[in-house]
């Protein structure tokens, strides 16, 4: 399979754009006509990466690249950084303001979805610096959520 | 069943993407938490929910929802709205609570569609 790289900036706080990239990677993948289900992973962690950085984050950038038999999705922010990242995983825990949670975010379900729904996950954090989130898709995946 | 079904039989009020009308409804949810929703609403489902900003329809696109209904009287954001019709995506407005319509859309059928 050809190799793909694209890469989609992700402004803190902009809630009117927010999801835009993660709509242009699930037509991409809609046009190459991937395994619907595999596509509905991608969507929700892409999604919820992009989430993380307009709730929580600097100003960040999001890289999609597909490689052979994987497709990996690189979320970086130059935010505040996450202090604890076991905790931040944990289902219902949540920094969020109250104006995302009003907007129906910040449930502390973010983490936990990209987690279940990627095949791997890698995070790190410098706080005060930036975090760096890696999520990759197996192409030939044996996960069937959602 | 048609999303023009639901909208005449039950007398939602469609706001924005109304050429999004003849879609398909497969199923049904319930949700106000965006990462729930995202995380199990099923593809095609007509979701049912009290938020009326922007990132609905974000989401609603990206699970592939036949419609949005805002529920409970409310309405949705001008920019919702014009989101919504970029994406063909039916919005519809309904007076009464989300649990009201939900028990008439069971009883019609639409049920809890499996995810995917």
């Amino acid at each position: 399979m050809a190799s793909l790289k694209k890469f989609f900036f992700i402004k803190a706080r902009d809630f009117v754009h927010a999801g835009e990239a993660s709509i242009h990677i699930q037509s991409l993948l809609k046009s190459m006509h991937w395994d619907p289900v595999l596509i509905r992973r991608v969507a929700i962690c892409s999604y919820e990466g992009e989430m993380n950085v307009v709730i929580h984050g600097g100003d960040g950038v999001l890289n999609l690249s597909i490689e052979n038999d994987r497709l990996i999705i690189e979320i970086i922010d130059d935010g505040p950084g996450i202090q604890d990242i076991s905790l931040a995983m944990q289902p219902g825990y949540s920094t969020a303001s109250d104006e995302a949670r009003e907007m129906g975010f910040g449930a502390g379900m973010g983490l936990p979805n990209m987690k279940k729904n990627a095949d791997d996950i890698q995070i790190e954090s410098e706080p005060g610096i930036r975090t760096r989130a890696s999520m990759t898709f197996l192409l030939e995946s044996p996960k069937e959520t959602p | 069943m048609r999303v023009r079904e639901l909208v005449e039989g039950f007398n939602l009020k469609p706001i924005a993407g109304e050429q999004g009308l003849d879609r398909e409804v497969k199923g049904g949810y319930c949700g106000d938490l965006l990462s729930d929703v995202m995380a199990k609403a099923p593809v095609g489902c007509i979701w049912l929910t009290v938020q009326g900003h922007l990132n609905i329809v974000a989401v609603a696109v990206l699970r592939e929802m036949a419609a949005i209904v805002i529920t409970g009287g409310r309405e949705p954001d001008v920019e919702t709205v014009q989101k919504a019709s970029q994406e063909q995506l039916p919005v519809l407005t309904w007076p009464h609570s989300s649990f009201e319509l939900a028990g008439r859309l069971y009883a019609l059928g639409v049920g809890a569609a499996p995810t995917p």
